[in-house]
């Protein structure tokens, strides 16, 4: 396998602000450890990428970045995780503003058994909006910042599992584009998605990263390399490398991670 | 046998050398083929089983439709001798007189539907929030325990419930409301309610466990609190297992007859009063099927067809829930 460099892209030199900043985070899921001595800082308004072999601690990583794992029971977490500042790891800090500001795509699409309309109102709703107008507005807006628009806006009040995967997972973009969240976490948001579904997942990241900083978690080496800006490469429960996407599959500074991006294990 | 037993002394030889030296001394297919040819016979097995299973299903099926035509033809013969009209309209259940009893059921159904309606007030709600509770916030532990208690309660024979509501239940609700007569329709409707509770609850929670988790957290990582996420995702994503469990536990308390003929009374009236005596259409056809009610008399024949109308009640009732379900479910 080839290390790409089509990723290569113009390191902007503006300032841009940390949005999540890991000190020595560890998490065990009972007596196994699966984070160790996490460290890593993630920047407003670039993607992200989290790349790693199965079991490396990448899922639970960006799970912990919205606090989804505390719903595996028996997990403990020390360290710290700021988000914009404040730790959220702590337990004074109210876990569904977090999520209201932290929006998340799951591996597989997961709309609820109602319309296209209501899937994406959902969020909105739940925080109180109730305007039919502006709630209109909203759900437009975010099924075509999901570039589904023209695709269901003749059906908005069928259910969304009469949508195709990767329609229903555009979907849930969207559902998650309705509540102007300030970070997007995808975890392995293309993996149960067809080649041309996943093409057009990449290009949404894309835009979306002008507006949002994203993190996204995914076994997919080449994706990592087309769509991100920078690249943490786990293994073990350990942040092997993290530095620019180009350098890390130009010139690692790790031999693991060489071993890995070039397929000799994983 | 012996034979039998060479075959598998071979057979742990060649094992054991597979292992050892990976040479094959005995042959899987030829062990298939033998055994095969010994149970030649298991074709014949295979013809007949399906004719057994159908006729073991067909005597359910004619059961229920002999069941039934048996309550249509003692139906119409009861209709020989009061009309259809009287039996709809008239206002008065008075049947025990030989010269001008009055067959109008509607006392009868007016008992039933205030029981029926007491015990939804109790069991829907309560059954739901336990639901609620034991499928989006119990404990596994707690969950262990307290479903198997919930189906215990719903194996309780109904004459111990109907005893309970009798001696107990009436008692206590006398201190609460003085005017309320021994027989009443407030206690055993409570009663039924406490009896289909557990039976709304457990099925009810079958159905929000079957939500996939992934639902849930779709919702959590929008920021929903735990109590959002069962109301407005993993309710309406089980509505209609729901109300299918609702319409069941109705649909048992219409049939419901031991705790209405011990603590309901035996009083047919069209009040609307819940404080007095009534008698439900169940209870009625215990009274008559105790008594010495001569075969061919007027009454034997109305114990059919007020019969026939709780198979209506309870027919309609299973309808309606199909058709609730259908329309309201959320597929996923």
């Amino acid at each position: 396998m080839e290390t790409s460099t089509a990723a290569a892209k113009v390191v902007n030199p503006q300032e841009k602000k940390i949005v999540y900043k890991t000190s020595d985070l560890d998490l065990w899921y009972g007596d196994n450890q699966a984070l160790k001595k996490i460290n890593l800082d993630i920047m407003e308004n670039e993607v992200t990428a989290i790349i790693g072999p199965s079991g490396c601690g990448k899922s639970t990583y960006i799970k912990t970045l919205n606090r989804m794992i505390e719903l595996v029971p028996g997990v403990r977490t020390s360290g710290e995780i700021l988000y914009r500042g404040k730790n959220i790891l702590d337990k004074s800090y109210q876990v569904e503003e977090l999520r209201t500001k932290v929006g998340m795509v799951f591996q597989k699409p997961n709309p609820f058994p109602k319309s296209i309309y209501e899937n994406v109102a959902y969020g909105p709703k739940i925080h109180g909006i109730r305007d039919k107008k502006i709630l209109d507005q909203i759900v437009e807006k975010s099924l075509r910042g999901a570039a589904i628009w023209d695709e269901v806006k003749d059906r908005l009040n069928q259910n969304a599992y009469g949508l195709s995967g990767g329609q229903q997972q555009r979907l849930c973009i969207a559902r998650c584009l309705a509540i102007e969240p300030d970070v997007i976490l995808m975890d392995e948001p293309t993996s149960a998605l067809d080649p041309i579904s996943t093409l057009k997942v990449e290009e949404l990241v894309q835009e979306l990263k002008k507006e949002f900083s994203i993190i996204i978690v995914t076994h997919n080496m080449q994706q990592a390399a087309r769509i991100s800006k920078k690249t943490a490469f786990f293994l073990n429960g350990e942040v092997v490398e993290f530095s620019e996407t180009n350098k890390i599959f130009s010139t690692p500074a790790d031999k693991r991670t060489e071993d890995y991006i070039t397929g000799r294990f994983g | 046998m012996v034979k039998c037993a060479s075959h598998l002394v071979i057979g742990m030889k060649g094992v054991f050398k597979l292992a050892t030296q990976n040479t094959n001394s005995f042959s899987v297919q030829k062990m298939i083929q033998e055994k095969k040819k010994k149970k030649s016979a298991g074709g014949i097995t295979e013809k007949i089983m399906p004719y057994i299973l159908f006729l073991t299903a067909a005597v359910s099926v004619l059961t229920t439709i002999g069941i039934v035509l048996t309550l249509i033809f003692e139906t119409f013969l009861f209709f020989d001798a009061v009309s259809i009209k009287e039996f709809f309209t008239a206002k008065v259940w008075y049947p025990f007189s030989e010269t001008n009893g009055s067959f109008g059921i509607l006392p009868l159904v007016m008992g039933t539907l205030k029981v029926t309606v007491i015990a939804a007030i109790v069991a829907v709600p309560i059954g739901l929030a336990s639901a609620i509770y034991l499928s989006e916030y119990a404990t596994d532990s707690a969950r262990r325990i307290i479903k198997p208690i919930l189906e215990v309660l719903a194996g309780i024979p109904t004459i111990v419930y109907g005893f309970f509501a009798l001696t107990f239940v009436t008692p206590i609700l006398r201190d609460i409301i003085p005017s309320l007569e021994i027989f009443n329709a407030l206690s055993p409707g409570i009663v039924i309610g406490i009896m289909i509770t557990p039976m709304i609850a457990s099925l009810s929670e079958d159905a929000m466990t079957s939500v996939p988790n992934s639902m849930r957290e779709g919702a959590l990582a929008l920021g929903a609190t735990k109590f959002e996420v069962a109301i407005k995702v993993v309710l309406p994503a089980a509505i209609s297992g729901i109300v299918a469990s609702i319409v069941l536990g109705i649909s048992r308390a219409i049939g419901e007859t031991m705790i209405v003929a011990v603590a309901g009374g035996s009083t047919p009236n069209l009040e609307w009063d819940i404080t007095g005596s009534i008698q439900t259409m169940t209870a009625y056809i215990v009274q008559v099927s105790q008594g010495d009610v001569g075969y061919g008399t007027t009454i034997y024949y109305s114990i059919y067809a007020v019969g026939m109308t709780l198979f209506v009640f309870t027919l309609v009732m299973n309808l309606l829930a199909q058709y609730i379900t259908r329309r309201f479910r959320e597929e996923y």
